[in-house]
């Protein structure tokens, strides 16, 4: 394949290309289509995917233009969704068994602002069931591969989007960060992946895990194109109660602003044990370049850091276990063939729907709910989490933005962690407390290890201010590119 | 030994709003199954609640009819159970802060005999929260169905202390809780549509114990008499365990209506444990008191304030208020007429004997209908307040006779036409026209010489004769003290 062809191009400069009449959205959905046909059998990143709508929306978008009509400057640029964002009749499995047939009849807000904007909204990409994990081995319908070392995982939950975007099947694509969701497996591609403040983007649509921490986030291969997706999806939506009142910026416009060097934050609790020397090396260099570029760094300190994994897994695992109750086997689930009364059908449509991590968390949930040990467990660890937040806060009154590695170590091999849950969630220890204290953060590629893996750096930064966090990743992305480097597939 | 019943109710009440608790789409009852749903109603993946700020208005003046305090901040937990009446299978409820605290309902019971007023005294309230409604099941040999047009529906829960002691007190508090909220445009309280529904605490305990026997929750007591039955059968029946030794136990029963008994449901030991928790899909509501003064204001009169009114201010007799009071609607067709008649006390007595036998007359249920049809209420009747004002007033005028007005009245209701008209078509109307009678009177003097004479002679008798005649001559129409004047002036 030639380098001219489409894929290995940035949203951004498909949009020009589009603009400038070089390419016409056909030609970029049909080479996204050749591409998924040429690797995706290796990379298996697709749940999904309707070429013909797809096509149809990409000649649509051709239509606009001819006629002077665009959008936007995603019209005609191809996104994919992670398979828990609900697109009007397609399917959504969230990779469980569960939902085997199911298929939304209604878009998420998400969908609807990308459709209303032009783009191409195409494909299901494939995670973790329910977003629960950190490797994309709990799909229901087999894993992703690490595009840069197929027996490597890619990350995860949204292991198929970060996949997909890094062996170049689609430009963009949506993701959802509960725990490091968006950051751990874009890390672990080689892209950028960000996770918005929590309320900035309507979660109206996305199958919930645990509603008060997911938030839907970019896939890209540079951070001026996340800026380019975010600004798109951003904004208070009356369908949910959770999205916040407030302006959406000109992230992209604002990222070509030339901004002031800023201060930057480095927790010692995060450089601590746990991270491998490569990921540690890696970011020494990131910390060196900001240097060299008038930024200061700061030693800072998050004392509630070792509080937010047991936190994190009350939380998450209790709104999980009620969240998930919808999927029963009566409506629209797969019910069990086995069920002979009213209790076998929940029993055993749940028994045989759900994999084994789903159902952990679940049962985790509903006993930090129960009677006699919510105030133990469920209170006591909101109660944490304000301290976790009071945290990040008191650090913010001096610092732009924390800098920390996204995930303690490279891609790991398949089933290395799998039989482990402990170890597998450690993998999420420098994500998740961002999203207890509902801060946006975003994962930048900052090199290769010795053995070709792909090590990311994390910025978190201040609620609501989305525009800095772009430009300081992007001060840094500009100049090494480290997302374009193409994996040989 | 005597036993004492001590009393709990939970009374679930629809509120009437444009859309459901959480979503856009519509209520109403009787639609076609499940055409009232959406994502949101019917929990499919990604469908987020977001709050009806109508439900929670609702509910802040149902606290201020009920002398509640009213929560500062309006917040939402959820109740977690698998049923399939609930698609997500945990219901949006509030646990530990009900939007109301407190707060007290008038009661009046029974006196001594219908023209008496009872005595009247207050029902402590504990909480009133709010919840969304569930669908309804329907069961079959085989499958069950389930009609989810009625899930989501905001649902107000008013728990009352065990601070009742008979089945006429529970049916005191029952009427006077519906009469408050039918008045206020809270919930039609139909109970046959659900729209009030009611579940009672019982325990009995031998009278002068302070310590509260074991309860019973009684559930399926679909009409009010039906709530009296079922009380009054659960007393007795506890009464008659304890006397035979045998223990009480904690647990739900549901009352038959058909066979007339209770029988256990589940026990305490299967009480479920629903697993509350903050629904973090909802924001907290802050409720200020801007918010609450402007409800306030809106308040409509309690039911029982304003019978008092009528008997103070208006000098009503009890057996007319009580009969006016009961109905909202009644005492505002009730106040618009009398404010244009003459009379507020004649208003009353044809509004409470005559329109309301009118009216239970046209609302009969046609037990074959194939379709409901419209209630006719005292605003949608052909007779309009104004109408009934001009017939009082015509009678307060001596234009028309009680007799020929009460005959007027059924036919003012069929047809919509006033009551000057169809005297007119049916020459009814009282002569008023003095001239003519005046030609009547001359005539009848000329034609009795006789009693004309007599009268003025000083046989003040004599004058009925000539009386007599008139009205015949005009077949009883004129106005016999009109006739009278006419008479003595003729023969001064």
């Amino acid at each position: 394949m030639s380098n001219n062809s489409p894929i290995f191009k940035t949203a951004t400069e498909l949009s020009q290309d589009l603009q400038g009449g070089t390419v016409t959205s056909v030609d970029i959905t049909q080479a996204m289509i050749d591409r998924i046909d040429a690797v995706d059998e290796q990379v298996h990143a697709f749940l999904h995917i309707d070429k013909e709508d797809a096509l149809d929306q990409a000649k649509a978008s051709d239509d606009r233009r001819a006629k002077g009509e665009s959008l936007s400057p995603l019209d005609g640029v191809p996104v994919g969704m992670k398979d828990v964002i609900a697109v009007k009749d397609q399917p959504l499995t969230a990779a469980s068994k569960i939902l085997e047939n199911y298929r939304s009849p209604y878009d998420a807000t998400v969908v609807r602002k990308l459709k209303d904007a032009g783009a191409v909204v195409a494909g299901r990409l494939n995670l973790d069931e329910f977003a629960m994990g950190s490797s994309t081995e709990n799909s229901a319908y087999g894993p992703t591969r690490n595009p840069w070392n197929l027996e490597c995982v890619p990350g995860g939950s949204s292991g198929g989007s970060s996949a997909a975007v890094a062996a170049r099947e689609v430009p963009l694509t949506l993701g959802s960060d509960t725990g490091g969701s968006i950051r751990q497996p874009a890390s672990l591609c080689g892209v950028v992946g960000m996770k918005p403040t929590y309320g900035m983007v309507s979660r109206y649509g996305l199958a919930a895990f645990a509603s008060s921490l997911d938030q839907i986030g970019p896939f890209s291969t540079t951070v001026e194109d996340a800026a380019l997706l975010l600004e798109i999806i951003s904004g208070h939506d009356s369908l949910d109660s959770t999205s916040y009142p407030t302006e959406v910026p000109n992230y992209s416009a604002e990222l070509k602003n030339s901004s002031e060097p800023k201060v930057l934050g480095l927790p010692k609790e995060f450089f601590g044990p746990g991270m491998d020397d490569e990921v540690r090396a890696s970011i020494d260099q990131v910390i060196e370049y900001y240097r060299s570029i008038g930024y200061q760094t700061k030693e800072v300190s998050l004392p509630t850091t070792d509080l937010s994994i047991p936190v994190y897994y009350v939380i998450a695992t209790a709104e999980a276990s009620s969240n998930l109750a919808r999927y029963d086997g009566i409506r629209y689930t797969s019910r069990s063939e086995r069920a002979e009364n009213a209790i076998d059908v929940y029993a055993k449509s749940r028994g045989e729907g759900f994999g084994a991590e789903v159902k952990r968390r679940c049962i985790l949930g509903a006993y930090a709910l129960s009677s006699g040990y919510y105030d133990a467990y469920y209170l006591r660890a909101q109660k944490a989490r304000t301290l976790i937040r009071q945290d990040f806060e008191k650090v913010f009154a001096e610092v732009d933005a924390i800098l920390t590695p996204t995930s303690p170590t490279p891609a790991f091999k398949f089933g290395e962690k799998s039989e482990d849950p402990i170890s597998m969630y450690l993998s999420d220890v420098y994500t998740i407390s961002t999203n207890l204290a509902g801060l946006p953060g975003i994962s930048v590629p900052c090199g290769l290890s010795s053995s070709g893996l792909p090590i990311g750096m994390q910025l978190i930064g201040k609620a609501f201010d989305e525009s800095n966090l772009l430009q300081i990743a992007n001060a840094y992305d500009r100049e090494h590119l480290h997302g374009r480097q193409v994996p040989n597939l | 030994m005597e036993y004492e019943a001590v009393i709990g109710l939970e009374v679930h009440v629809q509120l009437d709003t444009n859309s459901k608790m959480f979503t856009r789409v519509g209520t109403g009852f009787g639609q076609p199954p499940n055409s009232l749903t959406d994502p949101v109603v019917l929990g499919l993946p990604g469908a987020l609640p977001v709050m009806n700020e109508e439900a929670i208005e609702k509910s802040i003046k149902v606290g201020l009819l009920l002398d509640c305090k009213i929560a500062e901040v309006c917040k939402w937990d959820r109740k977690n159970y698998f049923y399939p009446d609930m698609p997500k299978n945990y219901q949006i409820s509030q646990y530990d802060q009900p939007i109301c605290e407190g707060g007290q309902v008038e009661i009046e019971m029974p006196g001594e005999n219908p023209s008496k007023m009872g005595p009247h005294r207050m029902v402590e309230l504990t909480r009133i929260h709010l919840e969304e409604d569930v669908g309804k099941l329907t069961h079959y040999e085989q499958d069950s169905l389930v009609d989810y047009n009625r899930a989501g529906c905001p649902l107000l829960e008013i728990v009352s202390e065990p601070d009742m002691h008979s089945p006429d007190e529970v049916f005191a508090y029952l009427t006077s809780l519906r009469n408050s909220l039918v008045a206020a445009g809270i919930s039609a309280c139909d109970m046959e549509k659900g729209q009030l529904r009611c579940d009672a605490n019982i325990s009995v305990r031998p009278r002068g114990e302070t310590k509260l026997g074991t309860k019973v929750e009684l559930k399926n007591l679909n009409t009010i008499s039906g709530v009296r039955n079922g009380v009054e059968y659960e007393i007795r029946r506890q009464i008659r365990a304890i006397e035979e030794g045998t223990p009480i136990i904690q647990e739900t029963r549901r009352w038959n209506p058909d066979q007339k008994y209770t029988t256990p449901m589940r026990t305490k030991e299967m009480a479920h444990d629903y697993r509350y928790f903050p629904d973090p899909d909802l924001m907290p509501v802050k409720i200020d008191q801007t918010w609450i003064d402007r409800v306030r204001t809106g308040l409509p009169e309690k039911p029982f304030d304003k019978q008092r009114r009528y008997q103070k201010d208006m000098n009503l007799p009890y057996s007319i208020t009580s009969a006016l009071c009961g109905d909202h609607l009644l005492c505002a067709y009730f106040e618009e007429a009398s404010e244009m008649a003459k009379s507020a006390g004649k208003v009353a007595n044809w509004v409470v004997n005559d329109l309301l036998r009118e009216l239970s007359q046209a609302n009969k249920v046609d037990e074959f209908a194939e379709e409901e049809t419209e209630k006719i209420t005292p605003q949608s009747c052909a007779v309009s307040p104004q109408m009934l004002a001009e017939l009082v007033n015509l009678i307060e005028d001596g234009k028309l006779t009680n007799n020929v007005a009460k005959e007027l009245f059924p036919e003012m209701f069929a047809t919509g036409k006033s009551a000057t008209e169809l005297a007119k078509e049916k020459g009814l109307d009282q002569q008023s026209d003095d001239s003519e009678i005046e030609g009547i009177c001359k005539e009848a003097i000329a034609n009795d010489p006789d009693a004309a004479e007599k009268f003025r002679g000083g046989k003040e008798g004599a004058i009925n004769a000539l009386k007599g005649a008139v009205m015949k001559a005009t077949r009883g129409q004129a106005n016999p003290k009109v006739v009278d004047d006419i008479l003595r002036r003729l023969l001064s």
